[in-house]
């Protein structure tokens, strides 16, 4: 039993709809920060599968800009956060809607 | 053989573990369960040979990120039950799956049509690190540039934006310089 690369693009769909029904089924802001996590997760195992049945590095590259993108998203929402929540004392979704659409 | 094993094993505990993040009500469990899926991923990086790039998931994702969250939640109230969006059931989930398969569209397509040729074709007789560093330092030395530059600037406003009234200590002041502190408005 082989593993193919459409094993792993599989996989990684699976991952991207997990993360996606997160992203659509959570208030708490910080619990939607952590589907944004496994988003990102999924299509970086894509990338390194890629990469690896291609025997191209540019999939593993994008990988690692990805990982950087992510870490100083993190690091930047995080500190928006404190400063919402220091300011309305809650993360919800609901708060933000001040810019009534 | 043992490369299947291991990539069912870790699909599944994968799956799991992200599953897990995004039901559970309690903040805590899905930070936990989400550092766990991080390092199961790590797995398949090692699976398909990128052995440089699975050491720097555990590292920038276990260490880094799962710690940045772990001390942000110490800010919030995160004892609470997370309260959730009451929405229809079916839209979230065929609204899902159609961007999934989306996803898997855009990146099929082109291999369906064969037209994927190797830019930077692997070295015979290097190990993947040192591969890395070959692309990363020649064809990719801008983008590295500019991802250092980007995360200096996160750094800096990671500081500029939690780091305000770092400076006052509760326990070192007393009540009625506290009950001031609290009239003022925060971060007016």
């Amino acid at each position: 039993m082989e593993i193919g690369l459409t094993h792993y693009l599989v996989l990684s769909t699976i991952l991207f709809a997990i993360g996606l029904v997160g992203v659509m089924r959570r208030k708490n802001l910080l619990l939607l920060f952590f589907a944004t996590e496994i988003l990102l997760n999924a299509v970086n195992v894509a990338f390194a599968a890629i990469s690896h049945y291609y025997g191209d590095m540019t999939g593993q590259m994008f990988a690692f800009f990805v990982i950087a993108i992510a870490a100083s998203e993190v690091a930047v929402g995080l500190g928006l956060l404190i400063v919402w929540y220091k300011r309305h004392g809650s993360i919800d979704l609901d708060a933000l809607a001040t810019m009534k659409g | 053989m043992f490369e299947a094993i291991a990539f069912y094993l870790f699909a599944f505990l994968t799956i799991a573990m992200f599953f897990i993040t995004v039901t559970t009500s309690q903040a805590l469990y899905a930070l936990t369960a989400l550092a766990a899926g991080m390092i199961f991923i790590s797995a398949f990086f090692f699976i398909l040979g990128a052995d440089f790039l699975g050491a720097v998931q555990i590292i920038v994702y276990t260490g880094a990120v799962m710690a940045l969250y772990a001390f942000g939640m110490m800010f919030f109230d995160t004892t609470r039950d997370v309260k959730e969006k009451k929405g229809n059931k079916y839209i979230i989930v065929g609204l899902s799956t159609l961007a999934a398969i989306l996803v898997v569209v855009i990146v099929a397509v082109p291999m369906v049509s064969q037209n994927v040729v190797a830019l930077y074709p692997a070295i015979d007789g290097v190990g993947n690190t040192q591969e890395v560093g070959l692309v990363l330092f020649t064809k990719y030395l801008v983008p590295f540039e500019v991802a250092a530059i980007m995360l200096l600037v996160a750094m800096i406003a990671g500081i500029v934006l939690a780091g305000k009234k770092m400076d006052l200590s509760i326990t070192l002041m007393n009540d009625a310089a506290i009950e001031e502190e609290k009239n003022k408005k925060v971060l007016s």
